[in-house]
């Protein structure tokens, strides 16, 4: 039989919900969004006893059925509706034992919908260390429900899961709280008006903002010939209901669940006492972001240096191994330098996602939120901007999105318009190769100078992030009503199989998704650059030859020299000698200027572009750096790459707005055109006068 | 006289009395911020603000303008 069984797994933030999708699914799960919006929608594939499927689908991590945000919304829409593929045919709320009281909220509001729904009671291996105890069939009874204790940790009471999941026709789906009871009058018209409907369904209509099947708010109020309260009103009974499920999970918590606080210790104050010190908190967070800059750049050398040997051998490998042609210089020089150019990446990729898993995972995300709000706010953003714009050093898109629980709108904003100035993943491979090329290696108390300047480029780009923020907030003129509300979830062990499968999947789509981008950049420019028009590429031959008679060169020299000419007469030749004339005040040459616009397209582009230029330009196979210190200035004959160009460089990549997808995500994100635009503009022309200055400073 | 959670501090206990105030979010009380629960000043941030409470067992950070809204009774220390 193939029945496939939909499944919702719904739950708090930092209750394990995650956990429990990765023991469920495995390795067969995808990640996808929601048509037209951008909330990351994780599904996967479970197999159940008696040869049942159960079609997953981990949904955002919400309170309440209340939304304030998008990824809420998602939520309560897909509960909301019947007709929806993925409507569930049973709710699975993954609960924390340690924080049952507040986690049954959100329980008692979905079998509200009356759908069958499971109670899912996690970190079951901690209950004793905090001297807690559940009488489970006490518990079931009275939430009408099954209930499964289970701890992902330790590996407990999946199968117990799997059973319990596949016999969801048992679980009742009587509701919990008769939604009368908030306003006996106000509902009893309710009712009257839609006979046919559940009460607590169109209630959720009517507080919030979604839109489900037929019936909509608008709808309520047009046949309903009795006035919808005020907005005050309306919080009015909000309250009063989140009050009345409370007293119905406490009655049930009164037996069900027993505490003996002398049992518990505590490890979260001690530990809190010294992370969210006023001095020893900031220190340690500090000492942190080293550690990670400092790591990034000793551990991943090792398996980078091995890359780039690898597809230098594969070049030239290919070269020698096929007939030769159009083909095997496209694959020679276009396409394996290009690929090179993505995988040379990945050690130090998956290094910084490692890390901000592992920060996330542990609770320690929500503690540098406590610590920066004031300073923050100070700058017009939330502490809730610092996770946004960490989550920015890997890459601004997912830290845009990670903007939307920021409650008020006037901080979201700045934060939305400030990340792109935090150093993304994308310039990690541009500041790496020229930091290679010139900063000198040599080390200042144990600390190497080229990771300094790496840290110190961060800080630039977190600095110039603030400062543009507090600017942001002095010129923008929005009101907004602002609100704070953050979780401190206690500290956990970070699980290793829900850090691996995050590096695993954020890196495979970075390479996926930027490295298609990449290939096809590196195709093209190939292209452009072996092919151009007009006598002086297609006979370059002739006129090197020609030009060089008396000089007696000997015939690798000859070939060096037709070479260059024909790139320099090729179609990105004459683009980038057109753009000549603006980037040379900033210490660039053409071949820059090449690469610095089809970096538009994603900025580790950049890499790729100077790596199939240069092999098109020089025979001989070598690695990018080695190429690329190689060169000349055309002008005075030194290298191109010297520390005054270099710095101009890293600065420019440092400011300007080099990212279609970043824009693309701020349009969707605030709705339009106005911001994307202001942040291409003024960051690209921030970026050029600062570029001009520190070149013009430093030469 | 009426205290606030503004005016609470470090380590000091109290019970929370009204949030009745249509400043306070529906959030917070959903995460337990409600009439009759303890309610424990945990830490303060530099400049005193933001607070990080333990309200019943959940431990959540609030700013103290919000703080400033709900009423609480102060338990007398043992």
């Amino acid at each position: 039989m193939s029945k496939q069984i939909n499944v919702a797994l719904i739950g708090n933030p930092n209750t394990g919900k995650t956990s429990v999708f990765n023991a469920l699914t495995g390795l067969n799960q995808k990640v996808g969004n929601y048509p037209g919006i951008t909330v990351e929608k994780k599904e996967g594939i479970c197999k159940l006893p008696r040869g049942v499927k159960a079609h997953i689908i981990d949904l955002p991590g919400t309170y309440s059925l209340n939304a304030s945000s998008l990824d809420e919304n998602v939520v309560i829409e897909l509960l909301l509706n019947k007709k929806d593929k993925d409507f569930p045919d049973i709710a699975v709320v993954v609960s924390d034992v340690e924080n049952l009281k507040r986690n049954l909220l959100l329980f008692t509001q979905i079998k509200d919908l009356e759908i069958p729904t499971l109670l899912v009671i996690n970190m079951a291996d901690r209950m004793d260390r905090k001297g807690i105890s559940l009488d489970i069939d006490y518990l079931e009874e009275h939430l009408q429900t099954k209930i499964a204790l289970i701890s992902t940790r330790k590996n407990i009471g999946i199968d117990k899961l799997k059973n319990l999941i596949t016999n969801y026709k048992d679980i009742s789906i009587t509701p919990c709280l008769n939604a009368s009871q908030i306003d006996k009058t106000y509902f009893d018209n309710l009712r009257k008006a839609f006979p046919n409907q559940l009460l607590y369904k169109l209630w959720l209509v009517i507080t919030q903002d979604v839109n489900f099947g037929k019936t909509s708010r608008k709808e309520i109020e047009a046949v309903t010939n009795f006035k919808t309260k005020s907005k005050t009103d309306l919080k009015r009974l909000q309250q009063k209901e989140t009050i009345k499920r409370y007293q119905f999970i406490n009655n049930v918590l009164k037996v069900g669940q027993t505490i003996d606080t002398s049992q518990a210790k505590d490890l979260r104050s001690k530990l809190d006492r010294i992370l969210t010190h006023k001095v020893w908190g900031y220190l340690i967070f500090f000492a942190i972001l080293l550690t990670i800059f400092q790591a990034i750049y000793d551990w991943s050398g090792i398996p980078m240096d091995f890359i780039d040997t690898v597809f230098a051998s594969l070049s030239e490998w290919t070269k020698n191994i096929l007939p030769s042609g159009a083909f095997t210089n496209l694959l020679a020089e276009g396409i394996i330098p290009g690929l090179g150019g993505i995988v040379i990446f990945i050690p130090q990729i998956a290094f910084l996602f490692l890390f901000i898993a592992v920060l996330e995972e542990s609770g320690y995300m929500s503690r540098v939120v406590f610590l920066m709000d004031r300073i923050m706010r100070r700058f017009g953003l939330s502490g809730k901007s610092v996770v946004p714009l960490i989550s920015g050093t890997a890459c601004a898109i997912p830290a845009i999105m990670a903007t939307r629980n920021i409650e008020n709108w006037k901080e979201r904003l700045i934060t939305i318009l400030v990340t792109p100035f935090t150093t993304c993943s994308a310039r990690l491979p541009v500041y790496l190769i020229i930091i290679k090329l010139v900063i000198p290696e040599g080390r200042l108390l144990g600390l190497s100078y080229q990771a300094l300047t790496l840290m110190l480029l961060y800080l630039i780009g977190f600095g110039t992030a603030v400062v543009s923020a507090y600017i942001l907030d002095k010129v923008m003129k929005i009101k907004s009503k602002t609100y704070f509300v953050v979780e401190m979830p206690n500290y956990k062990l970070p699980l290793f199989k829900n850090v691996a499968l995050t590096v695993i999947e954020k890196t495979k789509s970075f390479i996926f998704g930027a490295g298609k981008i990449i290939l096809a950049i590196s195709i093209i420019l190939w292209f452009l650059a072996s092919y151009g028009p007009g006598e002086q590429f297609n006979n370059a031959e002739n006129i090197v030859k020609t030009e060089y008679a008396s000089q007696n060169l000997n015939e690798e020299n000859i070939q060096q020299k037709i070479a260059s000419h024909k790139l320099e007469h090729s179609f990105i030749g004459i683009t980038g000698r057109a753009i000549e004339p603006a980037i040379r005040p900033l210490g660039y040459d053409w071949k820059i200027g090449i690469a610095i616009i089809s970096s538009f397209a994603a900025r580790e582009v950049f890499v790729g572009t100077l790596a199939t230029i240069y092999s098109v330009g020089s025979e001989d196979v070598d690695t990018i750096t080695n190429k690329m210190a190689a060169e000349k200035n055309p002008i005075t004959g030194g290298a191109l790459f010297t520390f005054a160009s270099g710095i101009s460089l890293l600065l420019f990549y440092a400011f300007a707005m080099q990212c279609m997808s970043t824009l693309a995500i701020v349009k969707r994100e605030t709705n339009s055109w106005k911001w994307p635009t202001l942040q291409l503009v003024i960051m690209t022309i921030f970026a050029y006068i600062v570029a001009l200055i520190a070149f013009q400073f430093l030469n | 006289m009426q205290n606030t959670l503004a005016h609470l501090k470090r380590g000091e206990k109290a019970t929370i009395t009204d949030v009745s105030s249509i400043h306070i979010p529906l959030k917070l009380l959903e995460m337990g911020c409600l009439p009759g629960n303890s309610v424990e000043l945990v830490q303060l941030a530099p400049f005193q603000d933001p607070m990080y409470l333990n309200i019943n067992g959940t431990h959540l950070a609030i700013r103290k303008d919000t703080a400033s809204h709900i009423l609480i009774e102060k338990t007398t220390h043992e």
